[in-house]
C-alpha cells in the first residue's frame, strides 16, 4: 500500500490555488518551522463570500495536499459556512491521511480559520 | 531513469549472494547441529562462511557470532560490556551523540539501570575529537562505543586512534560498523577493536543477517537463550541461507572495494559540487572524511518529505532526516548533533549511491534536485520571508 492516497498525491503534485493574493481581505498563518509545517492562507472576500483563495505551505506532502484541499473546499463559500470547515472534512476529501499525518489537516483547518478571523477583525475595524 | 540512491538504507542483493542463498536452500538444507551427513555438510558451509568473514576483518573464526543483523549485534555488544563492567564496579559508558538508535536506545536502557553515559559531541564536521574522548575516560569506564561511519552523513571516525586510546586505558572498544563493513578496510587487530557489529544487507547481502565480532578474552552475554548454537552465545538454528549469502556478498564487496570507492567518491564529489550550486544549501558532515557513496545536504526553506516524493516521481530513491519522513516530531538526531537547527534539519536530503552509479545519472540527480528544490521553495512561506528579508538565512 502506498503511503498516501491518490487524492493526496494529486493535490501534492498539482496543488490547487497556489500563490498569494495582493491586498488580501484576510490572511492567516499557522505552524512553525521548528515543527516542520507552516501554512499561510490568503482570502479575497466580496460581500461575505470567498471569491478567491490562495495558499503557501512549508511542510510535507500531506501538509501541502491538506492546504490545497482546504482551499478547494471553501472557495465560493459564505464566510459563516467556511468557518465550519473541520480537519475531518479535509482529511475525508483527501480519502484519508495516515494517522500520524492527521495534524496536517488540523493545521489546514486552523489556517483557514485564522484567515477568516483576520478578515472579520479587519471588517469590524473598518465599520 | 531509475536511480536507487538509498544504499545506506539497504542494498540490492548481489547475484553472488542470491546464488549462495539459493544454493544453500536447495542443497544445504540440513540443520548444522544434526550429526548425520546432511547436517554436517551444512555445518561445514557454516564454518566456511565464518572463516571467510573472519578473514575480512582479520579476526579468528571463533570470534564471529552470527546474528540477525546490526541492531542485534549492537544490543549484544553493549549488554556484554555492561555486564562485565558492572561485575567490576565499572558503570560508565562513552559513546557519541549521533550513534544509531540501536546504540542510543540501548544506552538509554542501561542508564535507567544505573549506568552513567557520556555522549561525546560530534562537532560541525560530524567527527569526534580524540582529546575529548581521552578526557572523558574515567576509572569506572567499562566501554567506549563509537560507530565506524555514520549512517546519515557518512562521516568516518578515527577508529584506529580510538582503538589505541582505549587500549592505553584498558577500556573495551566496540564499534557499530554497519555502514563500514564491505566499504572500508577493517582490521580488528591493528585497530584494537574489541567488538564490532555488521549487517549483511548494507553490502549487497540479505536482510535479517549480520554478525558480531567479539575479541577472544571477552565472553559474550546472551540476548537469546536456548540451544548451543554459536558456542552457546546465540541460540536458534543458524540462518544458513542468509549466512552463506552474507559471506558471498562480503567477499565480493571486499574484492571490489578499492576500485568501487575510487569511482563512487569521484561521483560523490561531483554531486556535492553540483548540489552546492543551489543557493542557501549546505553539505552535512565533513566533505572528505566520509563514505564514498554518501551525500547529505540541507536546503533552507523547504521540508524533506516533499523532496523525496518529487524525486521518486522522477525515478530517484533517496532519504531525508526530516521529522515527517519518520513519523517523529523532531528531525534527525544526527543533523541536530552536528549543529543544524530544526528549521534546516527538516529540509535535508541523503543520497547514498551504489557502485554502479554513472556520471550521467549524477547529472540527472543534480538537475532533478535543483528543480525540485526550486519548485518547493516557490510556494514556501518560509522561503518568501527569507527572500523578502523578514527572516535571516541560516545557510548562506
Amino acid at each position: 500500500m502506498a503511503l498516501y492516497s491518490d487524492k493526496v498525491m494529486d493535490h501534492f503534485l498539482q496543488p490547487r490555488n497556489l500563490g498569494v493574493i495582493e491586498n488580501a481581505d484576510g490572511i492567516g498563518e499557522v505552524g512553525n518551522a521548528k515543527c516542520g509545517d507552516i501554512m499561510k492562507m490568503y482570502l479575497k472576500i466580496d460581500d461575505d463570500t470567498i471569491t478567491d483563495v490562495k495558499f503557501e505551505t512549508f511542510g510535507c506532502a500531506s501538509a501541502i495536499a491538506s492546504s490545497s484541499m482546504a482551499t478547494e473546499l471553501i472557495k465560493g463559500q459564505r464566510v459563516e459556512d467556511a468557518l465550519k470547515l473541520t480537519n475531518k472534512a479535509v482529511a475525508e476529501a483527501l480519502d484519508g491521511l495516515p494517522a500520524y499525518k492527521m495534524h496536517c489537516s488540523v493545521l489546514a483547518e486552523e489556517a483557514i480559520r485564522a484567515a477568516l478571523e483576520d478578515y472579520k477583525k479587519k471588517k469590524s475595524e473598518k465599520e | 531513469m531509475q536511480i536507487y540512491a538509498d544504499n545506506a538504507a539497504t542494498t540490492k542483493m548481489s547475484d553472488a549472494a542470491i546464488e549462495a542463498m539459493t544454493d544453500c536452500m536447495r542443497n544445504w538444507y540440513g540443520n548444522p547441529s544434526s550429526l548425520y551427513t546432511i547436517g554436517q555438510k551444512a555445518k561445514e558451509k557454516l564454518e566456511e562462511a565464518r572463516e571467510e568473514i573472519a578473514k575480512v576483518i582479520n579476526a579468528e573464526p571463533r570470534e564471529i557470532i552470527f546474528t540477525s543483523g546490526g541492531s542485534e549485534s549492537d544490543n549484544q555488544a553493549l549488554l556484554t560490556a555492561a555486564i562485565d563492567g558492572k561485575s567490576k564496579g565499572k558503570k560508565h559508558i562513552i559513546s557519541s551523540a549521533f550513534e544509531h538508535h540501536a546504540i542510543l536506545h540501548t544506552l538509554n536502557k542501561l542508564e535507567k539501570n544505573g549506568f552513567e553515559i557520556t555522549l561525546l559531541p560530534v562537532h560541525e564536521n560530524g567527527i569526534i575529537r580524540l582529546d575529548e574522548l581521552e578526557a572523558a575516560i574515567r576509572e569506572d569506564t567499562c566501554l567506549v562505543t563509537i560507530m565506524t561511519a555514520n549512517n546519515e552523513i557518512g562521516t568516518i571516525q578515527p577508529i584506529s586512534e580510538i582503538g589505541a586510546i582505549c587500549k592505553k586505558h584498558g577500556v573495551v572498544f566496540h564499534t557499530d560498523a554497519v555502514q563500514a563493513v564491505g566499504h572500508l578496510p577493517i582490521d580488528v587487530k591493528a585497530q584494537n577493536i574489541d567488538m564490532l557489529s555488521a549487517s549483511a544487507h548494507k553490502f549487497h547481502g540479505p536482510k535479517g543477517t549480520g554478525f558480531l565480532y567479539v575479541r577472544k578474552g571477552i565472553i559474550p552475554k546472551n540476548l537469546i537463550e536456548g540451544g548451543a548454537q554459536e558456542r552457546g552465545k546465540r541460540a536458534g538454528t543458524e540462518n544458513l541461507p542468509g549466512i552463506m549469502a552474507m559471506s558471498a556478498a562480503l567477499k565480493e564487496a571486499v574484492a571490489g572495494m578499492e576500485h568501487n570507492n575510487d569511482h563512487m567518491s569521484e561521483i560523490r564529489d561531483y554531486l556535492i559540487s553540483g548540489l552546492s550550486e543551489i543557493p542557501h544549501s549546505a553539505l552535512n558532515g565533513d566533505a572528505k572524511q566520509r563514505l564514498a557513496g554518501n551525500v547529505n545536504f540541507s536546503f533552507e526553506g523547504i521540508e524533506g518529505e516533499g523532496i523525496l516524493l518529487l524525486l521518486d516521481q522522477r525515478g530517484i530513491s533517496a532519504s531525508s532526516g526530516s521529522a515527517c519522513t519518520s513519523g517523529a516530531l523532531d528531525p534527525s538526531h544526527v543533523l541536530l548533533a552536528i549543529g543544524r537547527i530544526h528549521d534546516v534539519a527538516h529540509g535535508s536530503l541523503r543520497l547514498s549511491v551504489g557502485e554502479d552509479i554513472t556520471k550521467k545519472e549524477a547529472d540527472y540527480i543534480i538537475t532533478s534536485v535543483k528543480e525540485v528544490v526550486a519548485h518547493l521553495r516557490s510556494f514556501s512561506p518560509v522561503w518568501r520571508d527569507l527572500t523578502d528579508g523578514k527572516k535571516e538565512f541560516i545557510l548562506q
